[in-house]
């Protein structure tokens, strides 16, 4: 049987002429203005988990291909700015480090924190970049901020190794409580990803947000108790201070690192903004999402 | 079986574009000042189209129709009729502002060659993420990898990464990758107008395939002899309104005899319509010329020509330019470069390219003009292109020695000289089928 006859016995079947793993009958695509769920259709973005991947494992390999230092840029910057902090803020200001070695203190709280600030860089530029295939060719456009957050957690990984190798060297022993590491990197995801996602969308329909937003970054950087421990700022400021949900995070993070107890209450804040951030992101996103290809 | 079930059913669909010169990105500085001066306006058109021109244009207005599983329908039409943005919207790629379409198979649109390529990336990956953009499965790209590479014929460039790839190979891998889509409606935009005459037949071959292996297509093309040979039905689409026939060639007859615009010795190509709605405008106008410069529209066959393209950039770039002769089917039968007669041209500002074509090789006919210009280097990538842009005639005159060339006999006029080598002294003369016919008739054989 040749390839043509295959496919002509197929269709007769009505069924699906794709390949092995699709569902036969699939439900009518209906196109009309105003469609779509403002929701999250996680079911579409499953079934376009391949392509997911694929754009992850692009974004990271176009980034060092053709680099010197490859994959070691993925751990560089925050290794140096966690050697720039320790000079200032650790030995020339003294900052309280909560009775661990400084370099440790802010390296557990750099990294969350460099995860989220290059998502939000790579994921704001993410959809304007890809402009070549949103004029071309359908598929969920959620994906492609996803894409770009999932490329900076492999950079977050090689960071963390170094983390280790960093407590090593420091005399600390890395405790159980890093386990606990693993369910904060999904909270910081969801964080990343919702403001991400707003920007992406946003940055679309309104072009100067790229030059905007490297400022905004570096002064939530200091909004957030990275340098510094939650507990020097006033208890008067606390509130304000939480509003912003890199705050809880980042804390959470040290406490499991440094192995000192969670401040549970904070982290749920925290956790509760990031989750509202998302849903919020996920609205306008749909929304602008319809023009894309139209403005873009 | 009941073959009366639609496969794509579209019903009174509308796409208006708002356009005008002085479109821009909104700013946030915009946003900012509208939110003060009428914060409750703003609120309510967030998200929504809010571009202050009041220009706007109907791609697309009330277009309805039927697609049957299984049929091959050609879209044609002339250009800015809004062929590229149905299919836009029939990909989801934008949404229409009226009307609906409802389709009932899994779709794959083919809108353009090479989607997703990114060129720091080999020839082996791209195919992996051209795949995946396209729609298809891991699982699925590496069932039909090797088919794909035999297809495109890069197979020994696979691991070299695609900036380094020249644009022919570029082109067929693209394809290559597109081709083994296999959904159960295909929508193809003119993708048969890229490639060199090999790829073209290639294309052609393919699409034969998948249309004879019962797959629905949407085909839009310029190419009136592709259309006819693949298609069994045809939408004709007229300033955004269509015309659904069931007889292709009636339905090319009608389309070209009332092809618009006549042949003219210039044309302001400022506010032609462009390869697509959103037309970056570096083509300004075209002319063309005798050799000794005076303007004309109707050429002899073996004269020299020139054409005349103004442009306007406003940065500098090495570029291309190219000229592309359709015929009135629509197929491209001669296209002259740039590249092809020396260094990348160096552009800024306002000004006029010069074109010289020293002996036209065209046979008698009407012949349109597609424009293009862009980028050389680092790679060539175009910036504008107007199909289109202007029409000249043709005569054959006296270049055959006064005769004419019949339909089929070509498209070019070649000139050949003849002499006989060897002949027998005696002519034979036989009584029946196979004689020698008198020496003064053979003339007539020439005609054919």
């Amino acid at each position: 049987m040749t390839k043509t006859d295959m496919d002509v016995e197929i269709s007769r079947n009505q069924g699906s002429v794709a390949g092995a793993g699709e569902v036969a009958a699939r439900a009518p695509v209906v196109i009309e203005p105003g469609m779509g769920r403002l929701g999250l259709d996680l079911a579409e973005i499953w079934r376009y988990r391949d392509l997911l991947a694929f754009l992850t494992w692009r974004d990271v390999k176009v980034r060092y291909k053709q680099t010197v230092l490859g994959f070691l840029w993925a751990f560089l910057q925050p290794f140096t700015t966690m050697v720039v902090f320790s000079l200032v803020f650790g030995r020339l200001m003294k900052v309280d480090s909560l009775g661990t070695a400084y370099p440790v203190f802010v390296y557990a709280g750099l990294l969350p924190w460099h995860f989220f600030a290059e998502s939000l860089a790579r994921s704001s530029q993410s959809v304007v970049a890809s402009s070549n295939i949103v004029t071309k060719v359908y598929f969920p456009r959620l994906v492609i901020p996803l894409a770009s957050v999932g490329g900076c957690l492999v950079d977050f990984a090689v960071s963390f190794l170094i983390l280790v190798g960093l407590m090593l060297y420091y005399g600390l022993a890395p405790g159980a409580g890093m386990l606990v590491v693993i369910p904060l990197v999904a909270v910081t995801i969801i964080a990343a990803l919702g403001v991400g996602t707003l920007l992406s969308a946003l940055n679309v329909a309104y072009r100067d947000f790229r030059y905007v937003l490297p400022f905004i970054v570096q002064i939530w950087m200091f909004l957030t108790p990275v340098v510094y421990p939650l507990r020097a700022v006033p208890a008067d400021w606390r509130w304000l201070a939480m509003l912003n949900p890199m705050s809880g995070i980042v804390e959470a993070y040290r406490s499991a690192i440094l192995g000192r107890p969670f401040a549970w209450g904070d982290l749920g804040v925290s956790v509760a903004v990031s989750v509202f951030v998302f849903l919020l992101a996920v609205v306008v996103f749909k929304r602008i999402e319809r023009r894309f290809a139209d403005i873009i | 079986m009941p073959m009366s079930d639609p496969i794509i059913q579209v019903e009174h669909l509308s796409k208006r574009y708002h356009i005008g010169a002085r479109e821009r990105y909104r700013t946030l500085r915009d946003a900012v000042v509208d939110a003060f001066a009428a914060p409750l306006r703003r609120l309510r058109s967030f998200g929504r189209s809010s571009h202050r021109s009041a220009e706007t244009i109907w791609a697309l207005k009330d277009v309805s129709f039927q697609v049957h599983r299984g049929d091959v329908l050609g879209i044609i039409g002339p250009n800015g009729a809004g062929k590229s943005t149905l299919l836009k919207i029939l990909s989801r790629i934008t949404e229409p502002t009226e009307g609906r379409a409802v389709l009932y198979g899994r779709t794959g649109s083919l809108l353009e060659v090479g989607t997703g390529f990114h060129p720091e990336l080999t020839g082996r990956e791209n195919i992996f993420l051209s795949g995946a953009i396209l729609g298809m499965t891991r699982r699925e790209i590496r069932a039909r990898f090797d088919e794909i590479v035999d297809f495109s014929g890069v197979e020994k460039f696979l691991d070299t990464p695609v900036k380094r790839y020249s644009s022919g190979m570029h082109v067929r891998l693209g394809f290559a990758v597109a081709a083994h889509m296999r959904p159960e409606i295909l929508l193809v935009d003119e993708v048969l107008a890229v490639g060199d005459a090999e790829f073209q037949k290639r294309c052609l071959g393919k699409m034969q395939e998948v249309s004879e292996g019962g797959r629905t297509v949407l085909f839009v093309s310029h190419n009136m002899a592709a259309v006819a040979r693949l298609c069994g039905k045809a939408l004709l689409l007229t300033g955004g309104t269509c015309r659904h026939w069931d007889d292709v060639s009636g339905a090319i007859a009608h389309y070209l005899r009332s092809g618009g615009g006549g042949v003219a010795s210039y044309a302001d190509l400022r506010d032609a319509p462009g390869w697509q709605p959103k037309r970056q405008v570096v083509l300004t106008s075209v002319s063309t010329h005798r050799l000794d410069g005076r303007e004309a529209c109707g050429f002899n066959t073996g004269d020299g020509m020139l054409i005349r393209v103004g442009f306007c950039l406003d940065e500098w770039i090495p570029a291309y330019c190219q000229v592309n002769f359709m015929d009135s089917m629509g197929q491209r039968v001669m296209s002259v470069r740039s590249t092809h007669a020396g260094p990348p041209l160096e552009l800024s500002g306002d000004g006029c390219i010069e074109c010289v074509v020293p002996d036209i090789r065209l046979a008698g006919g009407e012949y349109s003009l597609m424009l293009e210009i862009g980028r050389e280097f680092p790679h060539a990538e175009w910036l504008d292109c107007v199909p289109d842009a202007i029409r000249l005639r043709v005569a054959l005159g006296d270049y055959l020695r006064g005769f004419e060339l019949a339909r089929g006999q070509g498209v070019l006029a070649q000139r050949s000289s003849w002499s006989v080598l060897a002949a027998t002294s005696t002519p034979i003369r036989a009584e029946g089928t196979h004689g020698l016919r008198e020496p003064h008739t053979e003339y007539g054989r020439l005609v054919g």
